[in-house]
C-alpha cells in the first residue's frame, strides 16, 4: 500500500479471464491478416499449402501497370483531398465558430449527414448529381467528380476535428492581439491558427486516410475510366484473385503500421511538451 | 470579428453537393423513368421484402455480436496500463485502417472450403465446415469488419468515467457488480449507442461483404441498390426509392435508440 486511499476498481487490472478474452480477440482479429501477409511470400497460386519462400509477387506488383496507376491515382486523389478539405474545413469550422448557437447547430447538423448517411447512399446520390450535371455541362465522370466526392465526405471529418479546438481558444486572446494593434485578419494568422493547428493537422490526417480507404462512394462516383487502388482491389477479388493481392496488402498494413506509430509517437511527445509547459 | 463569411463557400458545397444529392434522390424515387410523379417505385419495393428483412436480419444479429463482444473488450482495454492500454487501442485502429477490402478477402481465404481453417479441421481429424457463402460468413464478415466501431467509442466513454463516482457507490456500501451495473454500465450508454450506430449502418448497407463472402446467395440492400444503379438491372428510380427506404427506416431505428437511450450521443470519430 502506497497511500491510504479509497479502493478503485477503475485501478484494479484486469483478471485473467479477461485477459484471455482480450487475447483471444486480438489473436482472431490479426489472423487473417498474418495470413495474407504470409501468402504473399508463398511460391505457388495456392492460398492454404505453403510451397516456399519467394518475393515473385512483389516484383510482379511493381510491373502491373494497372494496380501501379490505381495507386498514383489513390495516392494524388487522397493527397488533394486531404489539402483542399483541410483548407476549406478549416475556414468553414472558422466560420462556423462565428455564427448564432442557433445556426451553428443547424449547419453542423447539415454537415453531419455525410458521415451519419450510409456510405452507398452518399454514393448513389452523389452519382444521380454527377449524372444530371453530365447532361447539362458535358463533362465526364472521372477524376473530378471523384475528387468532389471525397471532398463531401472529407470536409466534415476536417470541421469535426477543428471545432473543439476553436471552443478551447481563449477569446481574450484575440482581443488583446487587436487592442495591440493587429488588424482581425492578422489576428486570425498570428493567434487563431498557431491555436489551433493540432486539430487542423488530425483533421489533415483523417481526411487523407479516409480518402485512401475508401471504396463504396468512389465506386458510384468514378465513372468507368479510372480505378482507384480500392476499385482495383474489387475488381480483382470479383475474378480467379492474383497473389500480388497479398502483396498489396503486405505493403498497406506496413504503411499503415508505420503510420500510426508516427502519429502515436507525435502524440505522445506533444503530450510531453503539454506537461513540461505546465510545470514551468 | 466577423468570421462569419468564412463559411460561405463550404455552405455553398454543403448545397451543392449534400443537399441537393439527396433532393435528387427524393426526386428519382418518387418519379417514372419517363418523368412524371408516381409511387410505383415503392410498391415495385414489396417484391424486395426479402431483401429488406434479410439485411436488418443479418445487420441486427452482427451488431448484437459486436456489442457482445466488444464491451467487455472495451472494458478490460480501460482496465490497462495506460502505456499497455495506448499500444492496444492503437493495435485495434490498425486493421480499421487496413483497406476493408482487403480484411473481407483475408477473411475470404480463411473460411473458404478448402481454406485454412478446413485444413486446421482436417489436420484435428474434425469433420469439415462449410461457412463460405452462407448468412453466417456474412454475419462473420461483419463482425470482424465492424468490431473496432464498436470498441472504440465504449472504451473512450468508459476510460473519461468520472472515477470519483465509482469511489461514492462503493462508499455507499454497492458492491463490484452492483457498481457495474448501477454505475459503470448507464454511463457508458452513450458510448454504446455510438458503437450500435457505427456498426449497423454500414452492416446493414454492405454489398461487398454479402457478395465475397455470401457468394451472391444472400442479397442484401446494398446488392440491391448497386444493381439498380451500375449493374444489370439499371434503374435509378426503383433504387432510390430502396436508398430513401432504407435511409429512412435506419433514421427511425436510431431515433427511437436515442430515446430510450436519453444520453446526449457524443460524436466519437476514430
Amino acid at each position: 500500500m502506497k497511500k491510504t486511499r479509497a479502493f478503485d476498481p477503475a485501478e484494479s487490472r484486469p483478471t485473467v479471464g479477461g485477459r484471455i478474452f482480450t487475447g483471444l480477440i486480438y489473436f482472431l482479429l490479426y489472423l487473417p491478416i498474418f495470413v495474407l501477409i504470409a501468402f504473399s511470400f508463398n511460391a505457388s497460386k495456392s492460398r492454404s499449402v505453403w510451397t516456399g519462400f519467394t518475393f515473385k509477387w512483389y516484383g510482379e506488383l511493381f510491373r502491373d501497370s494497372g494496380i501501379m496507376s490505381s495507386f498514383y491515382l489513390t495516392l494524388i486523389l487522397s493527397l488533394a483531398a486531404a489539402a483542399v478539405a483541410t483548407v476549406l474545413g478549416t475556414f468553414a469550422a472558422v466560420g462556423f465558430y462565428g455564427m448564432k448557437r442557433r445556426w451553428r447547430a443547424a449547419f453542423l447538423e447539415v454537415n453531419n449527414i455525410p458521415l451519419m448517411n450510409a456510405d452507398i447512399v452518399t454514393g448513389v446520390s452523389l452519382c444521380l448529381m454527377f449524372v444530371a450535371g453530365r447532361a447539362i455541362l458535358g463533362y465526364e465522370l472521372g477524376f473530378g467528380t471523384l475528387l468532389i466526392a471525397h471532398l463531401t465526405f472529407d470536409i466534415p471529418y476536417v470541421i469535426l476535428s477543428v471545432m473543439p479546438k476553436l471552443y478551447q481558444l481563449d477569446r481574450n486572446l484575440v482581443d488583446a492581439a487587436q487592442d495591440l494593434g493587429c488588424t482581425w485578419l492578422q489576428a486570425f494568422f498570428k493567434v487563431v491558427l498557431p491555436e489551433i493547428s493540432p486539430g487542423i493537422v488530425n483533421g489533415a490526417i483523417i481526411a487523407f486516410t479516409m480518402s485512401v480507404d475508401d471504396f463504396v462512394i468512389s465506386y458510384f462516383t468514378a465513372g468507368s475510366k479510372i480505378m482507384t487502388l480500392s476499385m482495383r482491389i474489387y475488381s480483382m477479388t470479383r475474378k480467379r484473385v492474383p497473389p500480388t493481392i497479398n502483396a498489396v496488402s503486405t505493403i498497406l498494413f506496413v504503411s499503415v503500421l508505420l503510420l500510426l506509430v508516427i502519429i502515436n509517437v507525435r502524440e505522445t511527445r506533444q503530450e510531453a511538451a503539454k506537461k513540461r509547459r505546465q510545470l514551468n | 470579428m466577423k468570421t462569419r463569411a468564412f463559411a460561405y463557400p463550404y455552405l455553398a458545397w454543403m448545397t451543392l453537393f449534400v443537399i441537393a444529392p439527396i433532393i435528387l434522390v427524393v426526386v428519382y424515387a418518387f418519379s417514372a423513368a419517363g418523368g412524371g410523379f408516381t409511387f410505383s417505385n415503392f410498391s415495385g419495393i414489396a417484391a424486395y421484402s426479402a431483401v429488406f428483412l434479410r439485411s436488418f436480419a443479418l445487420a441486427g444479429i452482427a451488431t448484437a455480436a459486436c456489442l457482445l463482444l466488444g464491451y467487455p473488450l472495451a472494458y478490460v482495454l480501460s482496465k490497462e496500463k495506460p502505456r499497455l492500454q495506448r499500444v492496444l487501442v492503437m493495435l485495434i485502429m490498425l486493421p480499421m485502417w487496413m483497406n476493408f477490402l482487403l480484411r473481407t478477402y483475408a477473411l475470404m481465404t480463411i473460411l473458404e472450403n478448402t481454406g485454412l481453417l478446413n485444413k486446421f479441421l482436417a489436420l484435428l481429424g474434425l469433420p469439415q465446415l462449410n461457412i463460405i457463402n452462407t448468412p453466417g460468413a456474412v454475419v462473420i464478415g461483419m463482425v470482424y469488419n465492424y468490431l473496432p466501431f464498436m470498441v472504440l467509442p465504449i472504451y473512450s466513454v468508459i476510460v473519461k468515467l468520472d472515477r470519483s463516482l465509482i469511489e461514492a457507490a462503493q462508499d455507499l456500501g454497492a458492491s463490484p457488480d452492483r457498481c457495474f451495473t448501477r454505475v459503470v454500465f448507464p454511463l457508458s450508454l452513450p458510448g454504446i449507442l455510438s458503437g450500435i450506430t457505427m456498426v449497423f449502418v454500414p452492416a446493414v448497407s454492405t454489398f461487398v461483404i454479402s457478395q465475397l463472402l455470401g457468394g451472391g446467395k444472400s442479397m442484401m440492400l446494398g446488392d440491391l441498390i448497386e444493381m439498380e444503379f451500375l449493374g444489370t438491372s439499371y434503374n435509378p428510380h426503383l433504387g432510390s426509392a430502396i436508398a430513401l427506404v432504407m435511409m429512412i427506416v435506419v433514421v427511425i431505428c436510431m431515433r427511437l435508440m436515442n430515446k430510450f437511450g436519453s444520453g446526449e450521443e457524443q460524436a466519437v470519430i476514430l
